[in-house]
């Protein structure tokens, strides 16, 4: 009963995390698809040295724990840097740096997985690289790229918990911060992971959603 | 007679093999020349090379006169417009509708509004028989009316040459017929054309000149009646024979 009546009054107060977490990850994702899609062109398409320099970056980010990323970048590069931002700005940052690195590699399978026919019809018909890519690439490429990219969305929801360790006020801060006050560790544990498993299983159906509106009629036998 | 489009001794090598060695070719208006000979005879990387989708290591190219600069995307992009190219495989845009198929590179390459294009590119599909399909994308359309799609694709930009790279050989045997029919429509009309394929009919009735490709060379040229007169000792005659027995033996 005393542990129902925890849960119920600091309800409020870890459901405004659920805002946080979902804010932090939307931001992420949107920073990491704006920074994924061109890094995986110019690793397709780039000169030698391009490619070179996209490879780098990726194994950086996908080579580096995000806990480190997170203490690296917060309480190292920024201050050196004299960037003063707050813990939640700075943790969607980083977050969408390092997913920017893996969405990159979604996006470049999907792309090289397109028959060169594609680009070469296109060039055919004197499009210039530009308008092939943006075009009869990319439109291809995105809708091949959504189940990939719904795998990317849970991991970093759950790497998003991670946050907590330079203060971003998520869920998984406010709940063990509630849980360390009241000692009502199981429940509220559990709590938070409910709100994880709630987040993942809308966003899974949202891009469900976005990938049969965006199907190809005739292309794919079942979506 | 002006010269539409002059190929100057291309060569191509790929790893240390010559794919193509000092391969030359005149095409004048009207003029169909056919391209036969062995897979790997390097027929598709002639026609290739032609609208530089594959850049020769040596040669030229001249468009009615004018040498391309190849290292100008703009005189790329005005050789390629001018050149249309079929291919085996089709290569429709698999996420856009055969209407939307051909209006893309109308709207983006030949910058015409929506509209136009959609005026023209309905034009060309009536032309090739299809009027009617204007709104299914690639997967729903069968093999041979995505080649026809992509026909009109081509037909659209108004190009004042057509390569066609074998159209009919990734078809099943009972759609050939309704393919060939829009090729021997245009090449009735004039379209010059230059076209690898093994179809003999066609070749026998239409084509202006049969070059006969082995090695990465052209090592006969001369017009059907010649090369494949009943007992001329040619190499083409050969091929066409066996390419013939090979059809006897299937059916
Ligand atoms: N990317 C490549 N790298 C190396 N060799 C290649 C490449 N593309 C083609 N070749 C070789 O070039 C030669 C000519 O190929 P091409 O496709 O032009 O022949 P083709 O006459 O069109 O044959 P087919 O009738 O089978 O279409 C072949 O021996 C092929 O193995
Ligand atoms: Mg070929």
């Amino acid at each position: 009963m005393e542990t129902l009546k925890t849960i119920y009054v600091n309800l409020p107060y870890i459901l405004e995390g659920t805002y946080v977490t979902v804010l932090l990850v939307v931001g992420a994702l949107a920073l990491g698809f704006c920074l994924g899609v061109p890094l995986a062109i110019a690793q397709v398409y780039g000169s030698p040295i391009i490619r070179r320099a996209v490879g780098l970056y990726v194994w950086f980010f996908r080579g580096v724990p995000i806990l480190l990323l997170l203490f690296l970048f917060y309480f190292g590069l920024f201050n050196v840097i004299g960037l003063n931002l707050d813990a939640l700005t700075a943790s969607g940052l980083v977050l969408g740096l390092a997913s920017s690195a893996y969405q990159s590699q979604i996006f470049r399978g999907s792309i090289q997985s397109l028959p060169l026919g594609q680009f070469k019809a296109g060039c055919a018909l004197g499009m210039t690289d530009r308008q092939i890519i943006k075009n009869i690439i990319l439109p291809q490429a995105l809708r091949l790229s959504i189940p990939g990219w719904s795998n990317e969305f849970s991991i970093l929801l759950k790497d998003s918990a991670l946050c907590f360790a330079v203060g971003a006020s998520e869920i998984m801060a406010r709940a063990h911060f509630v849980a360390s006050r009241t000692y009502e560790y199981l429940p509220l544990y559990i709590t938070a992971g409910f709100l994880y498993f709630l987040i993942t299983l809308a966003g899974i159906r949202i891009l469900r959603r976005v990938e049969r509106k965006f199907a190809i009629p005739g292309y794919t036998l079942s979506v | 007679m002006t010269t539409l489009l002059s190929v100057k001794n291309i060569s191509v090598t790929l790893g240390n093999r010559k794919i193509l060695d000092n391969v030359s070719l005149d095409m004048h208006a009207g003029d169909l020349k056919v391209l036969i000979g062995p897979s790997g005879a390097g027929k598709s990387t002639l026609l290739q090379c032609i609208n530089h989708l594959i850049t020769p290591d040596e040669g030229e190219i001249h468009l009615e006169g004018k040498k391309i600069n190849t290292q100008s995307n703009a005189e790329l992009c005005h050789l390629r417009q001018n050149v249309g190219m079929i291919f085996q495989d089709f290569n429709l845009f698999d996420h856009l509708t055969a209407l939307d198929n051909i209006c893309l590179a109308l709207v983006k390459v030949r910058k015409l509004s929506k509209d136009e294009a959609q005026k023209r590119a309905r034009k060309e599909l009536d032309r090739v028989g299809l009027s009617n399909r204007a709104g299914l994308y690639p997967a729903q359309l069968s093999g041979g009316q995505k080649q026809r799609v992509a026909i009109a694709r081509a037909l659209a930009m108004q190009p004042k040459i057509l390569l066609l790279d074998e159209p009919t050989s990734a078809l099943d045997p009972e759609l050939v017929g309704e393919v060939m029919n829009v090729i021997q429509d245009l090449a009735k009309g004039g379209m010059p054309m230059i076209m690898a394929t093994h179809q003999m009919d066609f070749v026998r009735s239409l084509a202006t000149e049969v070059l006969f490709m082995e090695h990465g060379t052209i090592i006969e040229q001369d017009t059907p009646k010649v090369l494949l007169a009943d007992g001329a000792k040619t190499r083409t005659l050969d091929f066409c024979s066996k390419l013939n027995n090979l059809k006897g033996c299937e059916l």
